[in-house]
């Protein structure tokens, strides 16, 4: 049903071509909304479903767009599309908004989106542009998750919310680590993630 | 007067835009390889930060919030941004072509830089802050405080960074770790050392 090139935009970045974890695009966001995974969660679907959406407005009009403005037309249709979610977000989940605050603002800024349709839309049809920006959106989505789940499950011994690390054992002398509730230890997290991501796909590669 | 004094230290320290908000991380990560590139980005960083972030203040102040046109604010904001940072461009080619041809494709992308815009998106919060916090950006001298305090700290990470960096070079890290794990790791550690600063009352 899937041409392979349209696999490969779906499933590269997944993996082997990660923005956040190869292509180091997006990290501002990534390291700030990943004190619990609820705000990580509602982050990561916004970016995927915005650099769909943009990878695919972009494609449609590349052929029109002149060459010199090309970054100015971008970055409107980004802000446009992120205005629309931001205003969403406020509206139905108006705790997870402010949780976020001026980081949803920042997806505008966020190179993934940037890098990609400089790379990707610009030069590709709408369908492959489209497995394209989903593929990075669930890339990015997916490192936000893990190290989400890493802090918030050491941090603070809850998971979405729910008391995860039973009561037991704060008894029996256990206690949440504070480090992990710091922003430092966000950088240490992602560096111990690329760390572990490297070493298998070098290991692969031989 | 005082109040913009505590402010600007405050953002360069407490508050660094690196270490405290993980902004203009992707530039901060991608040049800190040598001292010289990352001082030009930083300066270009200050530079860009204190023309659009009172340029954006005043929007906000006079334009977007008394017409109620507030979620307008992104699109205007990154509009004002992308268009300051194409004049630098050209200002920076014509003044100095070496700085120019070093700092190369980073000039343009300080428009998509999460600093500035992020600097923005912080002015636009704390104009709603009570005038006796800390925090509160009251007046046009405030906004010019609070974009030179982020604009310098964020100049005093990159290069701190990349002379660690150089160091570097000489260790002997494990290899899937090197390069930007490495990297990565050294930030959180710098940033361990930076939350010091959070202490501090000016």
């Amino acid at each position: 049903m899937l041409s392979k090139q349209t696999k490969e935009a779906f499933l590269g970045p997944l993996n082997a071509n990660n923005p956040v974890l190869v292509q180091i695009l997006g990290i501002c966001s990534a390291l700030a909304v990943t004190v619990q995974l609820k705000p990580a969660l509602v982050m990561g679907i916004s970016v995927t479903i915005i650099v769909a959406l943009a990878n695919v407005v972009i494609a449609l009009i590349r052929k029109s767009i002149p060459m010199r403005i090309r970054i100015i037309v971008q970055l409107v249709v980004v802000a446009a599309l992120v205005t629309i979610v931001s205003e969403i977000l406020k509206a139905f989940a108006y705790d997870v908004a402010m949780q976020l605050s001026v980081y949803i603002g920042l997806i505008i800024t966020n190179c993934i989106l940037m890098g990609r349709l400089e790379a990707f839309a610009m030069t590709n049809n709408v369908k492959d542009s489209l497995m394209d920006g989903l593929g990075n959106g669930f890339g990015y989505a997916m490192i936000l998750v893990i190290v989400a789940f890493v802090r918030e499950l050491f941090g603070s011994g809850k998971l979405l919310g729910y008391q995860i690390i039973p009561d037991s054992w704060y008894e029996a002398g256990y206690s949440n680590c504070g480090m992990m509730l710091m922003p430092a230890m966000a950088l240490v997290l992602v560096g111990c993630v690329i760390w572990a991501h490297r070493s298998i796909n070098d290991k692969e590669g031989k | 007067m005082e109040h913009a004094l505590s402010l600007l230290v405050r953002t360069m320290f407490a508050d660094n835009m690196v270490f405290a908000f993980f902004l203009g991380m992707c530039s901060f990560l991608a040049v800190s390889k040598d001292v010289k590139t990352s001082a030009g980005l930083g300066v270009a960083v200050i530079f860009v930060q204190t023309i659009t972030l009172p340029v954006n203040y005043l929007l906000q102040v006079h334009v977007l919030a008394p017409l109620g046109l507030g979620y307008l604010s992104f699109i205007l904001f990154i509009a004002v941004i992308a268009a300051i940072t194409q004049l630098v461009e050209m200002i920076v080619e014509k003044v100095s072509p070496s700085l120019y041809s070093t700092l190369g494709i980073f000039l343009p992308l300080i428009a998509v830089n999460c600093a500035i815009m992020g600097g923005s998106l912080f002015m636009q919060q704390r104009v709603l802050l009570e005038p006796e916090n800390v925090k509160a950006i009251a007046n046009l001298g405030d906004a010019f405080a609070f974009a030179i305090g982020s604009g310098l700290g964020w100049m005093l990470a990159i290069v701190c960074l990349a002379g660690i960096r150089e160091k570097m070079e000489y260790n002997d890290v494990p290899k899937p770790l090197q390069g930007i794990g490495i990297t990565f790791i050294t930030v959180g550690l710098m940033a361990l050392a930076f939350m010091c600063f959070s202490g501090l009352n000016i």
